[in-house]
């Protein structure tokens, strides 16, 4: 209850800063947030709840940017764009879901890896060129929206992962990462409960490519189906705390400001410190972040 | 013509792919990790060739000398450093967190690179780099036909070690049961500090000749990588000629769909052979446990 009350006055802060501060530079540091904690949530539900380590996250958002931005470009309202986008991520996540569940572990890993990567070259292959907003459309673009929009999809995609983890399906999807067998002699079916946790995940980032198609003003279409974005999406919940509902906002928000203060000095230098702090993560404290903060609380607490 | 010389250039390729596989396969099948920065170590043994022939014009062929002890010392060190706190867990964490280190290593690998050297993509181009062997209207690239022969022969030499000497009979014993190679006194950390770092060695060999007879950038990495992992399931593990077989399958297959499909969809058909044998037969193609 105190995390929900927490939650609760951190939106609330999000939502008010637009009337303090019409910063253009503010509001983009927003909305990188907020997508950055989407995108990472999303993953974390499948990869850090469920254990299935999805490296062709980058997959669904780009099939969510590109569908929404097609529409959206071609005159359908955003939200149902938005929608479309989000619901041909799903289906082609649940698509893919039968075989890919077959595979185990590390084969699921770089067998989503590949999917991804066929896409992304497809992609770039049959639209080379550029996506630009209309010039209509850019004459009225607006960062206020997008900002809210972005604070929307975080709030929800917290809020999502935090009510579906807490329910009964939640526990079963757990269970599945715990022990695959004992939760199947349990009567907790596997494949169903995978599936499940890679329909919601993919509805997620297909939603929140969706809003990156209506926040960026110029890209290439292969760029959403990057592997960056995948990228992006394993080292925020790794550094956050995977498995766990602070880790991925705690992780986005160190991501993305760390990222724009080197940014200034040298770019793509983030990359080198988040690539070394996420082998750190991995090897020393697999709690991320929100376990730091765990252990060092604790020893505040005996200490005094 | 243009399909035999495609499929020529293919074979040509297709030892690369092998070569760059076995090392992948060799650390895949004896520790049990699978190690996606792979591509990153071979990209890394690209530069040393390039290097050494800018800054020295030191002959490429014989830099492989250099970089191949070189690069079987970095793998020392990332073992000692990275990977031997992995091994220590029991299979499916091994597995699940050294692609987690491998992934972070390639961030951090990558980033150094373009740092260091710019993204530019660079080649090794030596006075004989355009020498070939013409068959009427067919041509065969020297550079590259010498670098088929070197990988087989490496390969070789390789399959005899492991079959004949007394570390590389470890090294196949711990990967067959490395509990019961343990219970028969063998020293299983250092049969795999051995395995690894001959992997890595493996890897910047192969990274060596990339860079001769191909390009190579700081971002080649992944590429190379998923190259490695296509044809270490085409072949299937622990099969070294397995893996030279299924390196060539697969440049033999990239040549026929650049003649069908056309070459932007080169890297394409490889993925979705390897897709296709996930799913349908795990077990690779030659080899014979699952």
């Amino acid at each position: 209850l105190k995390s929900l009350l927490g939650g609760i006055l951190l939106v609330a802060g999000f939502a008010a800063a637009p009337f303090f501060t019409a910063r253009n530079d503010m509001l983009n540091l927003g909305v990188q947030i907020f997508l950055a904690i989407a995108l990472a949530q999303s993953w974390n539900l499948l990869g850090g709840y469920a254990g299935q380590i999805n490296l062709g996250h980058a997959a669904f958002f780009g099939l969510g940017a590109l569908v929404t931005r097609i529409l959206w470009v071609g005159g359908i309202p955003l939200f149902v764009a938005l929608g479309a986008g989000a619901v041909v991520a799903t289906a082609f996540g649940v698509l893919i879901g039968g075989p890919a569940f077959r595979l185990r572990g590390a084969y699921f890993a770089i067998g989503t890896l590949a999917l991804a990567e066929i896409l992304r070259i497809t992609v770039g292959n049959l639209m080379p060129e550029v996506s630009t907003i209309p010039t209509a459309a850019l004459a009225s673009y607006s960062l206020v929206p997008r900002y809210y929009l972005g604070l929307a999809l975080a709030t929800v995609s917290v809020a999502v992962v935090a009510i579906v983890i807490r329910s009964r399906v939640g526990l079963g999807i757990q269970a599945v990462r715990e022990d695959e067998a004992a939760a199947e002699a349990s009567g907790v079916g596997a494949l169903r409960h995978k599936l499940l946790a890679l329909a919601l995940s993919t509805a997620l980032v297909g939603l929140t490519g969706g809003a990156f198609a209506y926040y960026h003003v110029s890209y290439y279409p292969q760029h959403v189906f990057s592997p960056a974005w995948t990228f992006d999406a394993v080292l925020i919940s790794f550094i956050g705390g995977v498995g766990s509902l602070h880790g991925p906002v705690l992780g986005a928000l160190f991501y993305v400001i760390l990222k724009e203060v080197l940014a200034l000095r040298l770019v793509e230098l983030h990359l080198l410190i988040f690539g070394v702090l996420f082998i750190l993560v991995v090897l020393f404290l697999p709690g991320g972040l929100v376990e730091a903060w765990g252990r060092a609380r604790r020893l505040i607490v005996r200490s005094s | 013509v243009i399909l035999t010389q495609q499929l020529i250039l293919g074979l040509l390729v297709g030892g690369l792919y092998g070569l760059a596989a076995a090392g992948l396969s060799l650390t895949f099948g004896v520790l049990r990790i699978l190690n996606v920065s792979h591509g990153e170590l071979l990209m890394l043994g690209g530069y040393g060739a390039f290097w050494l022939f800018t800054l020295w014009r030191v002959d490429p062929f014989l830099a492989l000398l250099g970089i191949g002890p070189a690069m079987f010392f970095l793998g020392l060190l990332l073992y000692w450093a990275l990977f031997q706190f992995v091994v220590r867990a029991h299979e499916e964490l091994r597995i699940k967190n050294s692609l987690l280190i491998g992934f972070g290593l390639t961030l951090v690998l990558h980033t150094l690179a373009i740092h260091l050297w710019t993204a530019d993509e660079r080649a090794v181009t030596t006075a004989y780099a355009g020498a070939a062997i013409r068959v009427g209207t067919l041509a065969i690239p020297l550079v590259r036909l010498t670098s088929l022969v070197l990988a087989f022969a490496i390969l070789i030499a390789l399959q005899l070690f492991l079959a004949k000497a007394r570390w590389g009979r470890a090294i196949r014993a711990t990967a067959e049961d490395w509990e019961a190679a343990a219970l028969m006194g063998i020293p299983v950390g250092k049969t795999y500090l051995l395995a690894f770092a001959l992997g890595t060695a493996l890897a910047g060999i192969a990274g060596g000749l990339v860079s001769v007879s191909y390009s190579i950038s700081p971002s080649i990495g992944l590429e190379w990588t998923l190259k490695a992992l296509i044809v270490v399931v085409l072949a299937g593990l622990g099969s070294l000629f397995g893996c030279f077989a299924g390196g060539i399958l697969l440049g033999l297959a990239e040549a026929t769909s650049v003649v069908f499909l056309g070459g932007p969809y080169r890297e394409v058909i490889g993925l979705v052979l390897f897709l296709i044998i996930l799913v349908v037969r795990p077990q690779g193609l030659f080899g014979g446990r699952g």
